[in-house]
C-alpha cells in the first residue's frame, strides 16, 4: 500500500515489486523492482545466466514467483490472469513457430486464437518486416533471421499493449534491427510498453528508453 | 493502444481452428500419424504365429488381442500428441493466449483421436475377421473401440501433458496411464466377448459411455493444470 502513496501518477501499468525467485539450490533473482509506465521500453541486461529469461517468464505467468509481486494496472497476478494475457504478447528464444505450416499459415493459427484476422493484414505485416516473399514457403525452407521475423510479425498482430521479448534481435541482420526499432518505436508512440531482455540495446539514448540492470 | 477493445473469438471458433491446424499438420507428416495404426495391425498379426493359426482358438483370444492392442497402439501415438508444440513453444503461446487452455488442448486430443484413434475403429473389424471373429460381432466391437478409444485419448492426453516436460518420459508415461485405463479395457474387452457369445452387451457398452462422458467432462482440466505446470519449469 505504501508505494501506491509513493507512486507518481500517472499509474504505472505493469509493476514488479522484490521478485524473489530460486533455481534450485540458486537464488536467481535477489528483489527486483520495476516499474513500467505507457509508451516506455525496458531493457533488461546483464551477463549470461543472471536470470533474464527468469525475470521476463515470472512477469509472463510462466514462472511462479517465489516471493514478491507482480502488478498489472494496479490489479496483482495470478488474479485477473486471463485479462492480462490477452494484453501480452511474448516472444521466446524459441519463435513459437510450426517448421511445417508456412509463414502465413503459422501467423493465421498464431493469431486468430486471440483475434480474427484478414490474410491481408497478415500480408502486409509481413511486409512491414520484409520478409512477405516467405509468405508461402514452409517455414522448414526460411533462414534464422527470416525466422525470426516472422515471430516478430506475429507479436505485432497480436495488437497486445505489453510486449515482452525475450532478446528478440537475435539473428536478425542490420536492416531487420532498423525494421525492428521503427516498430518498437511505433509501438511505443501509441501508448504500449516492451519488455524485453538483452544484450544489444535497442533505440538508445531515445525518449522512454530505460535498462534494467541485473547483478 | 491501451486496453484497446478486441473481439476474442468464440470458444466454438477456437475449437475448429485448433482442429484444422492439427489436422493439416497431420496432412504434412502422415507417416507419422499411420504408425500407431501399421502398429496395430503388426501386433494383431503375431498372435497367430505365435499361439496357433487354429481359427477356433484364436477367436476365443481375439477380443481381449484387439483391445490390448489397440490400448498399446493409441498409447504410442500419445509421444505426438504434445510434445512437439511444447518443443518448439507453440504451447508457451497458448498458456498465454488469454483462452481457457482446457479448450485448447480437448480441441487437440479431439484432433489426435481423429487421426490415431478413428483409423482403429475403422481397422478393427478387418483385423477381427483375420483372427476368426464372426462378422455379427463388428458394430460392437466398433462400438467399443470408439467409446474406449475416446476415454483413452483423454486420459492418456492428461498423462502426456503431465510427462511432456521429463527427457525420455514414454516409459513414465505408459506406468502412469495403463493403470488407469484399466476399466477401459475390462469393459471393452467383456462386451466383444459377450456379443461373440450372442448376449446382451447394453452393460458394459453403458459403462464405456458413462467413462467417455467422465473423462470428456473433467480430463480437459486435469490436462491444463498438467500443462501448466509442466511449462512452467
Amino acid at each position: 500500500m505504501l508505494a501506491q502513496v509513493a507512486a507518481t501518477s500517472p499509474q504505472p501499468q505493469l509493476e514488479a515489486r522484490a521478485v524473489h525467485l530460486w533455481r534450485g539450490e540458486k537464488h536467481l533473482l535477489r528483489g527486483v523492482s520495476f516499474a513500467l509506465y505507457s509508451g516506455e521500453l525496458l531493457q533488461v541486461v546483464g551477463p549470461n545466466g543472471v536470470g533474464k529469461t527468469s525475470l521476463l517468464r515470472c512477469v509472463a505467468g510462466l514462472l511462479p514467483t517465489e516471493s514478491g509481486e507482480i502488478v498489472w494496472q494496479g490489479q496483482q497476478l495470478p488474479d485477473g490472469r486471463d485479462e492480462f494475457h490477452r494484453e501480452l504478447a511474448y516472444l521466446a528464444h524459441v519463435n513459437g513457430l510450426k517448421a511445417e505450416l508456412t509463414a502465413l499459415e503459422n501467423l493465421r493459427f498464431g493469431v486468430a486464437v486471440r483475434r480474427a484476422v484478414t490474410t491481408q493484414e497478415l500480408r502486409e505485416t509481413l511486409q512491414l518486416l520484409q520478409v512477405e516473399a516467405c509468405a508461402d514457403l514452409p517455414v522448414r525452407a526460411l533462414s534464422a533471421g527470416q525466422k525470426r521475423r516472422v515471430a516478430l510479425a506475429r507479436i505485432m498482430l497480436t495488437r497486445a499493449s505489453l510486449w515482452i521479448l525475450d532478446e528478440p534481435i537475435t539473428n536478425l541482420d542490420k536492416a531487420g534491427i532498423a525494421l525492428f526499432e521503427a516498430r518498437i518505436a511505433e509501438h511505443m508512440r501509441t501508448g504500449g510498453m516492451i519488455l524485453t531482455a538483452a544484450h544489444q540495446l535497442l533505440l538508445q539514448g531515445q525518449p522512454g528508453v530505460r535498462t534494467l540492470e541485473l547483478r | 493502444m491501451q486496453s484497446s477493445v478486441q473481439t476474442t473469438p468464440g470458444l466454438g471458433k477456437i475449437l475448429m481452428l485448433v482442429l484444422t491446424r492439427d489436422l493439416r499438420l497431420a496432412v504434412r507428416h502422415w507417416d507419422q500419424v499411420l504408425q500407431p495404426l501399421i502398429f496395430f495391425v503388426i501386433v494383431t498379426t503375431l498372435f497367430p504365429l505365435a499361439i496357433s493359426p487354429a481359427l477356433d482358438e484364436l477367436r476365443k483370444i481375439s477380443p481381449g488381442v484387439l483391445w490390448v492392442a489397440a490400448m498399446l497402439a493409441s498409447l504410442l501415438a500419445l509421444e505426438s500428441l504434445f510434445r512437439p508444440d511444447v518443443e518448439d513453444g507453440t504451447m508457451e503461446q497458448w498458456v498465454l493466449s488469454g483462452q481457457p487452455l482446457s479448450l485448447l488442448l480437448l480441441a487437440k486430443t479431439l484432433a489426435h483421436w481423429l487421426l490415431t484413434g478413428l483409423p482403429l475403429v475403422l481397422m478393427a473389424p478387418i483385423v477381427g475377421t483375420a483372427l476368426g471373429m464372426p462378422q455379427s460381432v463388428w458394430p460392437v466391437l466398433a462400438a467399443t473401440l470408439a467409446l474406449g478409444t475416446g476415454s483413452l485419448s483423454v486420459l492418456g492426453a492428461i498423462g502426456a501433458a503431465l510427462t511432456v516436460s521429463v527427457r525420455r518420459g514414454n516409459v513414465l508415461l505408459a506406468l502412469l496411464v495403463l493403470p488407469l485405463e484399466m476399466p477401459v479395457l475390462i469393459f471393452g474387452a467383456r462386451a466383444v466377448d459377450l456379443a461373440m457369445h450372442g448376449e446382451p452387451v447394453a452393460g458394459p457398452l453403458n459403462l464405456l459411455t458413462a467413462l467417455l462422458l467422465f473423462f470428456v467432462s473433467l480430463g480437459p482440466f486435469a490436462m491444463a493444470a498438467a500443462m501448466r505446470i509442466s511449462v512452467e519449469s
